[in-house]
């Protein structure tokens, strides 16, 4: 599970020689975020945010908890609540736009993560399993995040989820039904908003559940690095304790200043004002758009405004929607390349570049306006995400001619006389 | 016969036939069998939870006066928790929809086959856009009708023509017409 070289447990007075007896957990601490786990010695800051995102779930997990015990998921009491909490209780305030802007955190240091196993190739063997596990924490996040929005019942909550429920109507003879199903009605109401209350408050500990897999499956090869040359001896790596939660600890000063500014000086940046009104099943807002975080995968699913061989406009949407995150999984299998890092392989970098500048285009559409030019824009923007997936990365990783790599992990440290 | 049930020897088997079958391989297929199908019908229960409750479906029928509807008004009522668009067509608006060619629409129907006989002026409609269910614009005086002059769903671009039938836009099907029948010559009950 580890290297040969690494730091053993040493159980340091009576109690703990006890304790490692009847249930080793120091020591499985130890082993997996303390000194017996030996991590390569270059990694950059890219690799902070696996442990920033573990510190927002967490972070999520109390806030949510706390917020719990102030709220109601009656359809009548629930906004209400939402200004009980903000006006009433004591630091509710507080406590509301941690969570809120912290859900807006959480996925951008899981968005960086990811970027950071496209650009390094994470995902490639023998690290498939982690990247896989990593899409399906992704998925649920977007599920908890989805309906933690609704909880509030202010319009753009309502109309967030008869939208999303209503993706589900795409789906050939049964979808009717199954909206009515999912819904507990026919339009989003109390059934509606008690269940996504239920599902809200354990969908984040099956997180945790797959963060524990996710970490596990990482422990077996180990960490990636920046190089992509796998270790190969002890002087490749250092402890990750106090290396890496220094450089981690770090790393979350940085993000807790933002994340400070966000809550105490702009805590509704993020939002909408729309969601200060109470929800109006008679009325729809002028302007619908989800949280910035799911703006992408928005604009991919409004792209699609006509027929195509008897596939209503509809259905290829949402087919398309879900396909953009599916793809993640075949990823590791799409890109053949056996060199992983993006800083050794020229044309994939190029390639990431424009699939990034794709990503912020869309992320652009997705929150403006269902109206031209940014539906035509939204539409080449999806056909070059596909593109690049399917097409782009498979074809470069035959052709390119990868540049010259170190020999080693200290060699790219130290020079090659080491 | 006791002592006999948990050892694999010739005198387990005695007693039970010539198929070799144990007692005790009978048992276990029986047990893991009762228990598969008692945990999968738990399954009936758990799903059906989910479906609408009976006070929700108890609410399903409603009247609706629209004696009060001028040619060219609309009014939203409240039918499922969900909107209702009534609406009285003008001659021009009943006309605009009729010189349509029905077999180039993307759901088919003519402006006949969405109303009732001897009221093809009451235009009656679930409030729902068939995209995704938000509410589309053009009940209230002022609010955007669209290409088509009818309705125009704000949220992804769907435009809905005098007949409310989906004439551009990502929606598949035209704005839902509702089972709904005259109560009298002012008053329709939907559901």
């Amino acid at each position: 599970m580890s290297f040969p070289w690494a730091n053993q447990y040493e159980p340091q007075n009576g109690f703990m020689k006890w304790m490692d007896e009847k249930l080793p957990l120091p020591r499985l601490v130890y082993d997996a975020v303390g000194a017996g786990y030996p991590v390569p010695r270059n990694l950059n800051y890219m690799w902070n945010f696996g442990v920033l995102a573990g510190f927002f779930l967490v972070l999520q997990i109390v806030t949510g908890v706390v917020l719990a015990m102030h709220y109601a998921s009656d359809a009548s009491l629930a906004f209400g609540k939402i200004e009980h909490i903000m006006r009433d209780v004591n630091w509710g305030w507080l406590m509301r736009y941690a969570h809120a802007n912290g859900a807006s955190f959480f996925f951008l240091v899981i968005y960086l993560h990811i970027f950071r196993g496209f650009y390094y190739s994470s995902y490639k063997a023998p690290r498939e399993m982690i990247w896989l596990l990593g899409v399906v924490i992704f998925l649920l996040m977007m599920a908890t995040g989805f309906m933690g929005y609704v909880l509030p019942w202010g319009q753009m909550s309502f109309w967030a989820a008869q939208v999303i429920t209503g993706l589900f109507e795409a789906i050939p003879l049964i979808g009717g039904p199954i909206k009515i199903w999912l819904l507990g009605g026919f339009a989003p109401d109390d059934a509606t908003l008690n269940r996504f209350y239920s599902l809200h408050y354990l969908l984040p500990f099956v997180i945790v559940g797959v963060v524990i897999l996710h970490v596990w499956a990482l422990h077996i090869p180990g960490s990636s690095n920046p190089t992509g040359v796998e270790v190969k001896s002890e002087s490749d790596t250092v402890p990750f304790h106090p290396y890496y939660t220094a450089k981690d600890g770090f790393g979350l000063g940085v993000i807790m200043i933002l994340f400070t500014i966000m809550v105490f000086f702009l805590p509704n940046a993020l939002g909408h004002p729309d969601n200060y009104i109470e929800a109006n099943p008679m009325s729809t807002p002028a302007h619908i758009v989800p949280e910035w975080y799911f703006w992408p995968f928005y604009a991919i699913l409004r792209a699609f405004t006509v027929d195509f061989l008897f596939v209503p406009a509809k259905l290829l949407g949402v087919l398309a929607m879900f396909a953009s995150i599916l793809i993640w999984f075949i990823l590791p299998w799409l890109d053949k390349s056996p060199v992983r890092s993006g800083n050794y392989r020229p044309m994939f970098r190029a390639f990431f570049v424009v699939l990034m500048v794709d990503l912020a285009v869309l992320f652009y559409c997705g929150g403006a306006p269902a109206e031209e030019p940014y539906v035509m824009i939204s539409q080449i923007a999806t056909a070059y995400y596909f593109l690049h997936f399917l097409v782009i990365l498979p074809i470069v990783s035959q052709i390119e001619k990868p540049a010259a790599m170190p020999a080693s992990i200290t060699e790219s440290v130290l020079g090659s006389g080491h | 016969m006791a002592d006999t049930l948990g050892a694999d020897t010739p005198e387990s088997y005695a007693g039970l036939g010539d198929e070799g079958v144990r007692r005790r391989d009978f048992i276990n297929i029986a047990a893991v069998s009762a228990a598969g199908v008692g945990g999968a019908a738990m399954l009936i229960p758990l799903v059906s939870q989910m479906s609408p409750s009976a006070n929700v479906l108890a609410e399903s029928s409603t009247e609706v006066d629209i004696s009060a509807i001028e040619p060219g008004q609309a009014i939203k009522a409240v039918f499922r928790k969900q909107p209702l668009f009534v609406k009285r067509l003008t001659a021009q608006e009943i006309a605009k929809a009729n010189e349509v060619d029905v077999a180039d629409l993307r759901d088919p129907q003519s402006l006949a086959e969405r109303t009732k006989q001897g009221h093809e002026d009451v235009l009656v409609t679930m409030g729902v856009c068939t995209h995704l269910g938000c509410v589309p614009l053009g009940t209230a005086e002022g609010e955007v009708k669209g290409e088509f002059g009818g309705y125009f769903c704000p949220c992804h671009g769907s435009h809905y023509d005098t007949a409310g039938r989906i004439r551009k836009g990502p929606a598949p099907a035209n704005l839902q017409v509702p089972e709904y029948e005259f109560a009298s010559d002012t008053v329709i009950r939907v559901g």
